[in-house]
C-alpha cells in the first residue's frame, strides 16, 4: 500500500513528460515555450493544496493537540513553498518569451507573490520562533490566518491595476484549449503534480516523525546513564 | 465553609519543556487549612510546578484538580479562589501600588474595590506611597505588593513562588509573619524555597522536590530544621 | 467584557503617564513622512499622487513598532501572568489590547494625515468624513492582526524582525484596500470608494473575530 504513492506518481508523471513533450500539438501563437503551461498550472494546484492541508492541519493540532497534524503542516507548508516558488520560476520563463518582461504586478501573480510571502513567514517562524514547545501553537494560529486571508486578498488584487492591459486571460490557455489532448495533457499533469506533492509531503512528515523519535530516545539515554 | 474536595490533588503531574522533562510525575495532596513548603534547589521544577498548580501552565501528563473541579477546564470561578505569587510582582512598573491593586480589583470584580484596595495597601506597610511608580520599589516593598496583588480576592488557595528571595532579614521576617498570620486565618498555602530555616515557622508539612519529582515527603512541621536539611541534601544530592 | 475595559484603560493610563510609547510613535511617523516625501522629491502638482502610499506605508511601519510595545510592558515584571490567573477570558485580553491599539495608531493617524497634506500638497479638508472612514478601517484591521501577532513576537528570539515578518504579507490585502480607497475618496468623495471599503470592512471583520476566538492559543501555555 505505502508502495502504491511512488508508483502512481511515477507513472502518471511519465504520462504527463511524454503527453505534454510528445502529442500535444505545439501551440499557434506561443510556439514550444507554451509546453510549460502544462506544469506551471500544475505546480499551483500543489502550492494551493499544500496551503490548504497547512490550514487543516493547523486546526486539527489547535483542536487535538496532535503532534502528527503538527509535522504534517510542517511538511505541507515546506513542499508547498517549493512548488510555488518553481510555479513562479515557470512562469517568468514562460513570460520572457512571450511578454518581453521576467515579471509584472497583475492581479494573479500578485496574489501567488503574498501566498509565497505568507508560507515564507510560516517558515521562517518555525525556523527561527525559538525553542518553546508554543512555536507549534503560534504556526498553526499562522496558518489558518493565512488561509482566511485567500479570499480577501483574492477580491482586493483586482482592485490593482484596473487600467492595465488583461495580459493575464491569455496565461491560462483560456482560449487556446482548442486540441482535446491539450484538457488531457492538463488532467494528467495535474495529477502527477499532485500525486507527487502528496508524495514528497509524506516524505516529509516522515522524517519529521523521525527526528522527533530520535530526541526523545536521546533524552531518555541522558536521562537513565548521565553520561552519553 | 468546608469543602469536601481537597484544595489540591495531583496525580503523575509532569510538564516537558523543548523535550526535556521539567516536572516528572508528581504526586500531590493538601488538604484545606495547610501550608505545605516544597524545597528544592534551583532547577527542580519548584516554579513550573507552582505555575501548573496555578492553572498558568497545562501539564504534558497527569491530573490535577482543585477544588475538585478539573484544572484542564479551568473556569473563572476556579480561577477567583487562587492567589498567585511569582517571582516577578505582576505589577505594572509604570503605575502606582493603588492603581495596581485597582486594575486588578477590577479584573477579579471585587466588591468594595476601593475599600479593599486602600485596607490592602495598610496591611502591606504601602499606603504612603501615593502615585509612585511600582518602578521605583525596593525589592521588599514590591513583594509585599505583590502579595497584596494576589490577596485582593480573598483567595482560599494561595502560591508562592520563593517568597523570601532577594529579601533583607528584615523584610523576609515581615513576610513570614504576615503569611502565618495568614495560616492561621484558614487559608490554605503552598510556597517554594530552598530556606529550610525560614521555612520552618510556617511549614506544617514540607516535601522535597529535586530533579521533578518529590524526593521526601514529611509527616508534619519542621520541628528539627537539622533533620529536614540532612533530607533535603539527600534527596537532592543522591540520585532520584 | 468589563476586564477588556478594565484592559484597556490600564494601557491607555499607562501610555498617559510615560508618553513613550505615544511620542516615539508620532516622532517616527513624521520622521518616515519626511523620508518618503524627501526621496520623491516630486513637484507640486506632481506630489498628490504620493499621498495615499505615503500615508498607508508610514501608518503600517509605524504601527509595527507601536502595537510590540503593547505587549512588552505585559513581559515586565511577568504581567501577563497576572492577567492569565485572574478570571478573566483570553478573549477579552486581546479584546482590550485590541481597543489600546487602535486608540494609540488613531491618535498617530490625527498627526501624519495633517503633516501629508502639508508635504505632500494635499487638500484634505473637503475629503475628511470620507478620510475617518477609511483610516478608522484600516486602523482596526491592521490593529486586528498585529495585537494577535505582537503576542507571538514578544516571545521569540527575533524579536524586532519577527512582527513585520508573520504581518507584512497578510496585510498587503488590507494596504491595497486603504490605498485604492484613499485614493478614491480624495478624487472622488465616499460614495465612489465602494470596492475598496468593501475590503476594509470585510478584512476588519474576519480578523478580528479570527484573533478573538484565536488569541487564547497564542497566548496560553
Amino acid at each position: 500500500m505505502a508502495r502504491l504513492l511512488p508508483a502512481a506518481t511515477c507513472g502518471t508523471m511519465l504520462a504527463a513528460l511524454w503527453i505534454a513533450f510528445m502529442v500535444v500539438p505545439t501551440e499557434r501563437e506561443m510556439g514550444i515555450v507554451q509546453r510549460i503551461f502544462y506544469f506551471h498550472v500544475s505546480a499551483f494546484w500543489a502550492a494551493y493544496l499544500g496551503f490548504f492541508i497547512v490550514a487543516g492541519a493547523s486546526a486539527r493540532y489547535l483542536w487535538t493537540g496532535s503532534r502528527a497534524a503538527d509535522r504534517l503542516a510542517e511538511a505541507a507548508a515546506e513542499i508547498g513553498i517549493l512548488f510555488c516558488t518553481v510555479g513562479l520560476i515557470m512562469g517568468s520563463l514562460w513570460a520572457k518569451p512571450i511578454w518581453g518582461v521576467w515579471f509584472t504586478w497583475d492581479p494573479r501573480l500578485t496574489m501567488t507573490v503574498i501566498l509565497w510571502s505568507i508560507y515564507t513567514s510560516y517558515i521562517m517562524l518555525r525556523a527561527f520562533g525559538g525553542e518553546d514547545d508554543a512555536v507549534r501553537r503560534w504556526a498553526a494560529v499562522l496558518g489558518l490566518i493565512g488561509v482566511l486571508d485567500i479570499p480577501i486578498i483574492m477580491v482586493s488584487v483586482r482592485l490593482l491595476r484596473g487600467i492595465h492591459p488583461a495580459v493575464i486571460t491569455q496565461k491560462e490557455g483560456g482560449s487556446g484549449l482548442v486540441d482535446p489532448w491539450m484538457r488531457i495533457g492538463l488532467a494528467v499533469s495535474s495529477v502527477a503534480i499532485l500525486l507527487l506533492a502528496a508524495w514528497l509531503i509524506r516524505l516529509r512528515a516522515q522524517s519529521a516523525r523521525l527526528t522527533e523519535e530520535v530526541s526523545v530516545l536521546r533524552q531518555e539515554a541522558l536521562a537513565r546513564g548521565g553520561a552519553a | 465553609m468546608a469543602d469536601a474536595a481537597p484544595p489540591i490533588r495531583a496525580r503523575g503531574l509532569a510538564r516537558t519543556f523543548a523535550g526535556v522533562p521539567v516536572v516528572a510525575g508528581v504526586d500531590l495532596t493538601v488538604a484545606a487549612g495547610e501550608a505545605l513548603v516544597l524545597l528544592g534547589p534551583n532547577g527542580a521544577g519548584k516554579t513550573t510546578l507552582l505555575r501548573m498548580l496555578a492553572l498558568l501552565v497545562r501539564p504534558t501528563a497527569g491530573e490535577l484538580a482543585l477544588f475538585g473541579t478539573d484544572g484542564r477546564e479551568a473556569p473563572p470561578a476556579l480561577r477567583r479562589r487562587l492567589g498567585y505569587v511569582a517571582h516577578e510582582s505582576l505589577c505594572y512598573p509604570d503605575l502606582s501600588a493603588t492603581e495596581n491593586l485597582a486594575f486588578y480589583a477590577r479584573l477579579f470584580g471585587v466588591d468594595g474595590a476601593a475599600a479593599r484596595v486602600a485596607a490592602l495597601l495598610a496591611w502591606a506597610g504601602l499606603e504612603g506611597t501615593g502615585r509612585r511608580p511600582v518602578r521605583t520599589f525596593s525589592r521588599g516593598m514590591a513583594q509585599r505588593l505583590a502579595l497584596a496583588r494576589a490577596l485582593l480576592h480573598e483567595p482560599d488557595l494561595l502560591l508562592l513562588d520563593e517568597p523570601w528571595s532577594a529579601l533583607d532579614p528584615a523584610a523576609a521576617d515581615a513576610l513570614t509573619e504576615r503569611l502565618v498570620a495568614l495560616r492561621d486565618a484558614g487559608r490554605t498555602i503552598v510556597l517554594t524555597t530552598h530556606d529550610v530555616a525560614r521555612a520552618a515557622p510556617l511549614a506544617t508539612r514540607a516535601a522535597v522536590l529535586a530533579r521533578g519529582r518529590i524526593g521526601w515527603t514529611g509527616d508534619g512541621p519542621i520541628r528539627d530544621v537539622a533533620a529536614v536539611r540532612a533530607a533535603y541534601a539527600a534527596a537532592t544530592g543522591a540520585r532520584v | 467584557m468589563h476586564a477588556a475595559l478594565a484592559i484597556l484603560r490600564k494601557d491607555l493610563d499607562i501610555e498617559w503617564r510615560t508618553r513613550e510609547g505615544v511620542s516615539t510613535v508620532f516622532v517616527l511617523a513624521v520622521m518616515l513622512l519626511v523620508v518618503f516625501a524627501v526621496a520623491h522629491d516630486l513637484p507640486p502638482d506632481e506630489a498628490p499622487a504620493l499621498a495615499p502610499p505615503v500615508l498607508w506605508a508610514t501608518f503600517v511601519l509605524t504601527g509595527l513598532l507601536g502595537v510590540q510595545r503593547g505587549f512588552l510592558l505585559e513581559r515586565e515584571n511577568d504581567c501577563l501572568a497576572g492577567l492569565l490567573t485572574a478570571p478573566v477570558d483570553p478573549a477579552s485580553i486581546y479584546a482590550g489590547k485590541l481597543a489600546a491599539n487602535v486608540v494609540v495608531l488613531g491618535a498617530m493617524q490625527a498627526v501624519v494625515v495633517p503633516l501629508v497634506g502639508l508635504f505632500l500638497h494635499v487638500d484634505m479638508v473637503p475629503a475628511l468624513p470620507g478620510l475617518v472612514v477609511v483610516l478608522l478601517l484600516g486602523n482596526v484591521g491592521f490593529s486586528a492582526l498585529a495585537t494577535l501577532f505582537a503576542a507571538v513576537a514578544v516571545r521569540t528570539r527575533a524579536r524586532e524582525v519577527m512582527l513585520p515578518l508573520l504581518l507584512l504579507p497578510l496585510v498587503v490585502p488590507l494596504l491595497i484596500g486603504a490605498v485604492v480607497a484613499t485614493r478614491t475618496i480624495l478624487a472622488d468623495g465616499l460614495g465612489a470608494a465602494r470596492d475598496g471599503l468593501t475590503v476594509l470592512a470585510a478584512f476588519d471583520v474576519v480578523f478580528v473575530v479570527a484573533g478573538w476566538l484565536l488569541f487564547t492559543y497564542v497566548v496560553r501555555d
